[in-house]
């Protein structure tokens, strides 16, 4: 079981509590775990990342376990603590603005 | 039913009409509606508490069908759609992917650069069917949905006219904001786009004719350029389809032939920039438009936020104040903010980046705010309630 983290929009679009847990199939990756968020909540495809690129969106950053995962591959293990799910994933609008 | 009881029904029934205004901001939606008197409002929202709500707006055929553009920076675009008037809400479809490879267009210092979707500016239900709709977005490009917005198509003809090269973004992005459609003529569609310029399809939206001809814009080197000017918004009145009104950058434009040709007629306004402009629900050559000081001072000349009434159709305007503040006052009404009912008295709706929403119930002869404090006004839509 993966636990995310979502951020408070997303939470709002999706109709979910701060923390939702989902089953990846096969090894934990950021792309493993945001197709199976996407699969289980349609309403979230497009909005953490690109539709056709499956690209992170510019404004939206991956965390967990203390470490900044954004810019690591989308096929990466996520760290163990995730897999186990003792740790979440966490989803987070950047701060960005004045 | 004996006829005095029919006809004391029927005069409830007409009591009982009212309007539904929609606003979208910039950190929601508002719903806003009254009784045939306009006196006295209801307030519903924030929907969507935190997006921007570029535009929403409800079906002819299907009133309580409404459809919302939501959008943010960091979360990207969003639909939703109601059955019910804007009591409930579900998102439906929010893929619009270009046609084929989406190619270039100008950049801000004249190279060329990538077609990239940012958001809908501008949803147009079909006049007919509630499942039907037209999207606007930025960069420059036009969608339909025949399914409720489950999902989007683009009418690519547009954005693939051979002058799509040379269309540039305008200050607030290259985006197509207007759509119009002419029940008159099946298949006849209007757009506008900031700032490429005004276009016309007669097909239903496959292949396109640029329709700028009498736009002069200062900056652009050939006089006569077919695209490159910044259209804020086109206007036209069902009973005429072929009169269009046009608020452009600088200018108030008027065409009688289905915009093959356009002349000026800014008349005796205090100025002739702008974003709004609309036309009466009963008149077709009563028009509306809200004079902003210049391009580079976004508010009303000398702090009087005036509504401008022509009866001619242009060319003479008369100020309407009462009820709007005359002093003191920087706001900017932008060009998806205005709007009129189709009750008898026609009701004339408009919403200003400081967050009012003002209302006239008598064609724009006084004026009072529905709302002072939203968030500042990106649209403003009204519907007439049976």
């Amino acid at each position: 079981m993966i636990r995310i983290v979502l951020p408070a929009h997303l939470r709002t679009l999706a109709r979910v509590g701060e923390e939702v847990e989902i089953q990846v199939e096969g090894s934990a990756t950021q792309r493993s775990v945001l197709d199976a968020l996407e699969a289980s909540y349609p309403v979230l495809r497009g909005t953490i990342r690109g539709h056709a690129t499956h690209r992170r969106r510019p404004f939206v950053r991956f965390f967990a376990c203390e470490q900044d995962l954004s810019h690591e591959s989308p096929d990466a293990p996520l760290p163990d603590a995730v897999a186990r799910g003792t740790e979440p994933f966490l989803v987070v609008g950047a701060m960005a603005g004045g | 039913m004996p006829a005095i009881e029919q006809r004391h029904t029927l005069r409830k029934e007409h009591r009982m009409s009212g309007v539904r205004v929609l606003v979208g901001t910039r950190k929601g939606a508002f719903v806003l509606t009254a009784d045939g008197k306009r006196e006295r409002w209801k307030v519903s929202g924030p929907h969507f508490a935190g997006w921007e709500i570029y535009h929403l707006k409800g079906s002819p055929a299907e009133p309580n069908r409404l459809y919302a553009s939501q959008s943010s920076g960091w979360f990207g675009q969003v639909i939703q759609r109601s059955n019910d008037g804007g009591a409930t809400w579900e998102a439906v479809g929010n893929e619009f992917t270009y046609d084929g490879v989406p190619g270039t267009h100008q950049w801000y210092d004249g190279t060329q650069h990538p077609w990239e979707f940012a958001r809908v500016w501008h949803l147009e239900p079909s006049l007919s069917d509630p499942d039907d709709v037209y999207a606007g977005v930025e960069d420059a490009a036009l969608f339909r949905t025949t399914d409720g917005g489950r999902t989007w198509r683009e009418l690519s003809g547009l954005r693939r006219h051979a002058s799509g090269p040379a269309w540039q973004p305008g200050a607030g992005g290259m985006c197509l904001h207007t759509i119009v459609l002419d029940s008159s003529h099946p298949g006849r569609i209007y757009t506008a786009i900031s700032a490429a310029g005004a276009f016309r399809s007669d097909d239903g939206g496959e292949t396109w004719t640029p329709i700028n001809r009498g736009l002069k814009s200062q900056g652009l080197p050939d006089p006569n350029a077919e695209v490159g000017h910044c259209v804020h918004r086109i206007a036209m009145h069902r009973s005429r389809p072929g009169v269009l009104f046009m608020q452009k950058h600088w200018d108030v434009m008027r065409s009688d032939d289905g915009g093959d040709s356009w002349r000026e007629v800014s008349g005796n306004l205090p100025s002739d920039f702008g974003f709004p402009i609309d036309v009466h629900a009963h008149e077709p050559e009563t028009i509306y438009v809200v004079p902003i000081k210049s391009d580079s001072e976004h508010f009303p000349p000398d702090g009087k936020l005036r509504v401008y009434r022509s009866r001619a159709g242009g060319d003479e305007w008369e100020a309407l104040t009462k009820g709007l503040p005359q002093s003191d006052c920087y706001v900017n009404v932008l060009r998806d903010a205005m709007a009129v009912d189709t009750l008898d008295s026609c009701g004339v709706y408009f919403g200003t980046t400081g967050g009012q929403v003002y209302a006239s119930s008598d064609a724009g002869n006084t004026w009072a705010p529905i709302v002072r404090d939203l968030p500042d006004v990106l649209s403003v839509e009204v519907q007439t309630l049976p």
